[in-house]
């Protein structure tokens, strides 16, 4: 009874994951948006297939023998010094070196196609014209920074990362903290983000979409909550989005937004965060000079809307217990042109 | 079975600090105590609530660096302003002082941050600067620094003339 009750829940959790896999491909590595990750899918389906296969012989195997005739009650037992007869020894000889073999050669294939797969997928690859981007794990969010060899063009930002369509895209890893792993599965595999050394990947996507990203090595408290967003889009798209990313920070414009915009000033706001062409030049946590044009806020553990915002600048340990941003009080009266000024910054 | 019980009060996170917890500053510091250049011995009457707390304490030297303390006190050697490494405290050395003087600032250079940041993260500052005097239990402070430099605590016993 307890068996069967095990049995089914470990196929309710596997259908599921099939199902959710289904559902949500923005973060498969089973769809693969680009050629680093169709190399992973291709090898992922072979070795599936492969030793799919070869397990169903094995059990086929095992359920005949289970069924082979044996020697009955009336049959007299083996003798101790039982010796097989020949045709028996040089039949058995044959299939354990047949088997030996097989194995040695499936495993060979297998080794070569994995090591294949991963030189292709090198950083050692030299790309033309590619665009490189660092990408800095911290706890629990990352710091995304377009590398120029023009500094009028370096941009920062965070939790979101645009690129263009059919253009190769060198990953720079890095860490302020701890060990973290940059995995975006529709564009490539995963890889560790190392304190005080610079670890890459190139990644590419050959058709535009939103693809969903997470840290994947254990970071802390937080760890679950640290996704990123890569965005590819054609590349005049990428551009405008490029241009509008590198100009300051939209001015206030509404009474509510000049009112929010000195309550950022004059509270803990401005130690940690920058917002470009303001005097809060802090460099902790997020940039915040486009904040209200990404999708998410607290590294897309929310969506990015007021409400969200308003929730998370009043007490950020609700949302994510553990995490680095000050619970900074602001009264009720300044909270909306809070929230309004930081939204109104696209 | 104490040291596991101290165990657990090490590792506790106080990740939402509760506002009555920290409404305990007073008027503890009063400058008319302190005399300049003779003993500093004013009322210590209050305490950090974050005293040996390992989880506060490394929290506080974040901040510590993220405020750029450390810009001007370096890692507690000074060099811009004073070291936080030593015996004699011009504005007193208790956590009530040390306290009064992030929050207000002193002559010639150290900015007041009264206003600027969450009480909270004061009081976690204030645990990191004691314990770089070895004034935090042994059980709440590592036992070996993130950078290159000697334990603190062997510079205080080097200072207070104990060797090891």
């Amino acid at each position: 009874m307890m068996q069967r009750a095990k049995w089914a829940r470990a196929f309710a959790i596997a259908s599921s994951l099939v199902l959710t896999s289904c559902i949500y491909n923005r973060q498969s590595a089973v769809d693969p948006a680009g050629p680093q990750a169709g190399r992973v899918d291709t090898l992922w389906w072979s070795f599936f297939w492969l030793l799919g296969a070869i397990f169903l012989i094995v059990m086929i195997l095992t359920v005949m023998t289970l069924g082979r005739r044996h020697r009955g009650f009336e049959q007299e037992p083996l003798a101790i010094r039982h010796k097989a007869s020949d045709e028996t020894e040089s039949q058995l000889r044959r299939v354990v070196t047949g088997a030996t073999i097989a194995t040695i050669v499936i495993l060979f294939v297998l080794i070569v196609a994995s090591v294949g797969t991963g030189k292709a997928n090198s950083e050692l690859q030299q790309k033309k014209n590619p665009l490189t981007i660092q990408v800095t794990g911290t706890q629990w969010w990352w710091q995304i920074q377009y590398m120029n060899s023009d500094p009028t063009q370096n941009l920062t930002t965070a939790n979101e990362i645009h690129i263009p369509v059919g253009r190769p895209v060198q990953i720079r890893g890095a860490s302020n903290d701890v060990i973290h792993s940059f995995w975006v599965p529709n564009l490539n595999g995963k890889r560790d983000l190392i304190p005080s050394r610079i670890t890459s990947e190139w990644i590419e996507a050959d058709h535009p979409g939103e693809f969903r990203g997470q840290c994947a090595e254990f970071c802390g408290l937080q760890h679950a909550h640290m996704a990123i967003w890569v965005i590819a889009e054609p590349q005049a798209q990428f551009d405008a989005w490029m241009k509008a990313q590198l100009q300051p920070a939209a001015a206030p414009q509404t009474p509510a937004q000049i009112r929010g915009q000195q309550v950022f000033l004059n509270n803990a706001c401005m130690y940690c965060h920058a917002i470009q062409g303001t005097p809060a030049v802090g460099q902790n946590g997020p940039d915040l000079t486009h904040f209200g044009s990404r999708r998410g806020i607290a590294a897309n553990t929310v969506p990015n809307t007021m409400g969200n915002l308003a929730g998370w600048i009043l007490d950020p340990q609700s949302m994510k217990p553990g995490n680095h941003m000050a619970t900074v009080e602001v009264s009720s009266t300044d909270l909306q042109p809070l929230v309004e000024y930081l939204e109104s910054l696209k | 079975m104490c040291l596991l019980m101290s165990a657990c009060q090490r590792q506790h996170q106080d990740i939402r600090p509760s506002p009555t917890s920290l409404a305990i500053y007073g008027d503890a510091a009063k400058e008319d105590v302190i005399r300049p250049g003779g003993p500093v011995n004013p009322q210590p009457v209050v305490n950090n609530p974050y005293n040996g707390s390992a989880y506060d304490i490394s929290e506080g030297q974040r901040l510590y660096n993220w405020y750029n303390c450390s810009g001007c006190h370096f890692q507690g050697g000074g060099g811009i302003g004073p070291p936080l490494i030593k015996q004699h405290w011009i504005y007193g050395g208790e956590p009530a002082n040390l306290f009064d003087t992030i929050v207000k600032g002193r002559p010639n250079g150290m900015p007041a941050w009264g206003g600027r940041i969450p009480a909270y993260q004061i009081w976690e500052i204030v645990a990191y600067v004691r314990s770089m005097n070895g004034e935090q239990p042994r059980s709440a402070t590592p036992s070996r620094a993130d950078s290159i430099e000697p334990n603190p605590q062997t510079i205080v016993n080097r200072v207070n003339g104990q060797t090891k």
